[in-house]
């Protein structure tokens, strides 16, 4: 019998079949569960935009809360909120706009070659923003930033007061850093110390950064700084850079300097 | 039926995968820094486990010797697969934090370790019985060791409170290392101290002598 089995025709038809029969398998339960999958991300970013801006309430439904808030399009290159006419060049619907599948495409997204502090590769040129508004007046305003670490991207969203400068809350939806060591960027204590820091220094450069072994409060650039995860220093270090990138002068910072002086229209 | 309940059970205490065997180390320091992660892991190496030697044992007299190692991670990787998908689709949040681990079942030695000792050679309920006992086995330790973390490391159980930290202004002082993976080893040598003691014939043959004292003159 054993001789019969390793036979070169045997081998080949128990490695075929054997492989069809699990390629089969493993299709279909990624297809089959594909719609759920995508519910739960949904779900999952739109809850994260509403946590960095500390919406969450107890009781209320995720979408429902969510319907308060109004996505844009920001035109990184010009610093301003996307015209019609440019979204249409672009073909982007504000609905199901995908910034990662944009940053991929040439010709939404610009190379980052020689200046990529966040190791990125490549910057997509346009970037959903979320505004929560009261009245006519931006109230909060949510910012999505990316940006590498020891492993993985991580994806995150900053939320600002509507002085665009004093962070309300920032946390990552998406990053597969070691868990219990860089990981701990998912840990709600260390997201909670980012609340009241300031991004911008007084010349308007975005200084915000983690500090290596906890940030001293007599420090007079102490609002500027958040305590560094310990155990993970080049995760903490692909925070910082992320962070500044997205919110300094290649990123987010015309466009929020510009609000700052003008408003909102 | 006697014959059942020892596959099925021998692996927790007088077999132990981890304690015994000393395989799947590495996932058992990695995830077992909090209870609902280390049993959803549990869970998940269990059922692959299981299912893996169940399917290898259907097949077993089929498996041509040449690429009996490449079968076996096919079938075992196909279900590490589905498992991971299951999870994302149902358990999004735990599946977040288990991050590459659960993928890392592939490699998990105990997985491999039973469908090549025992699944080859014996039936697929037996096979399928032997899966679990030894997920059993690995589930039983992972708590263990988990239950010790979290409780020390965070002073909680499951996310839940057991020791006012004195960060939320309690007493008790978290203690650090706990919470990082070098302190499973500490748990899991300790486990295996006490098993030992209490099962004396699992203690090891030296592998060699310590010599006698010798005199000074030696030494030099």
């Amino acid at each position: 019998m054993a001789s019969s089995n390793d036979s070169i025709k045997k081998t080949i038809i128990v490695a075929l079949s054997l492989c069809l029969v699990c390629s089969i398998f493993v299709a279909a339960a990624a297809v089959g569960l594909k719609p759920i999958q995508n519910t739960n991300k949904d779900l999952d970013r739109k809850r994260n935009i509403l946590s960095a801006a500390s919406m969450l309430e107890p009781g209320k439904s995720v979408d429902e809360i969510f319907k308060s808030v109004e996505t844009r399009i920001v035109n990184l290159q010009t610093g301003q909120f996307a015209t019609q006419e440019e979204l249409q060049t672009a073909g982007i619907n504000v609905a199901t706009f995908d910034q990662q599948a944009a940053a991929k495409d040439p010709s939404l997204s610009v190379s980052l070659k020689g200046n990529d502090p966040a190791g990125i590769k490549r910057r997509s040129n346009f970037s959903a923003v979320y505004l929560v508004k009261s009245g006519d007046n931006i109230d909060r305003i949510i910012l999505p930033v990316h940006g590498y670490g020891l492993w993985s991207t991580m994806y995150g969203f900053m939320a600002l007061k509507n002085d665009f400068n004093t962070v309300i809350g920032f946390g990552f939806y998406d990053q597969a850093e070691t868990p219990g060591l860089g990981g701990e960027v998912d840990n709600p204590n260390w997201k909670a110390l980012w609340k009241g820091k300031k991004v911008y220094d007084d010349q308007g450069e975005a200084v915000i950064q983690l500090a290596k072994g906890g940030v001293d409060s007599s420090d007079p650039k102490a609002m500027y700084k958040v305590d560094g995860l310990s155990g993970a220093t080049l995760t903490s270090r692909g925070v910082t850079h992320l962070v500044q990138y997205w919110l300094g002068q290649e990123g987010f910072g015309p466009f929020l300097s510009q609000l700052r002086s003008e408003g909102v229209q | 039926m006697s014959d059942v309940k020892k596959v099925l059970f021998g692996p927790i205490l007088a077999n132990n995968p981890i304690a015994l065997q000393i395989l799947g180390i590495c996932s058992a320091l990695a995830v077992t820094s909090s209870l609902s992660v280390s049993l959803v892991m549990a869970i998940a190496l269990t059922l692959v486990t299981a299912f893996s030697s169940f399917f290898i044992a259907i097949i077993r007299s089929h498996i041509p010797n040449s690429i009996r190692i490449i079968v076996q991670m096919i079938i075992i990787a196909s279900l590490v697969i589905v498992v991971d998908q299951v999870l994302k689709a149902f358990a999004y949040e735990i599946s977040k934090q288990l991050s590459v681990f659960v993928g890392l079942i592939i490699t998990n030695c105990i997985v491999m370790g039973r469908a090549e000792a025992f699944a080859m050679k014996n039936g697929p309920v037996m096979s399928f019985v032997d899966g679990i006992g030894n997920g059993l086995g690995y589930s039983a330790m992972l708590i263990i060791v988990a239950f010790f973390r979290e409780l020390l490391g965070a002073g909680k159980l499951f996310g839940v409170e057991i020791f006012a930290t004195v960060q939320n202004g309690g007493w008790y002082q978290p203690n650090g290392l706990m919470l990082l993976p070098p302190s499973a080893f500490f748990v899991i040598g300790l486990v295996i101290w006490a098993l030992r003691s209490y099962k004396k014939e699992q203690v090891e043959e030296p592998e060699f002598k310590i010599a006698a004292n010798s005199r000074s003159q030696e030494a030099l």
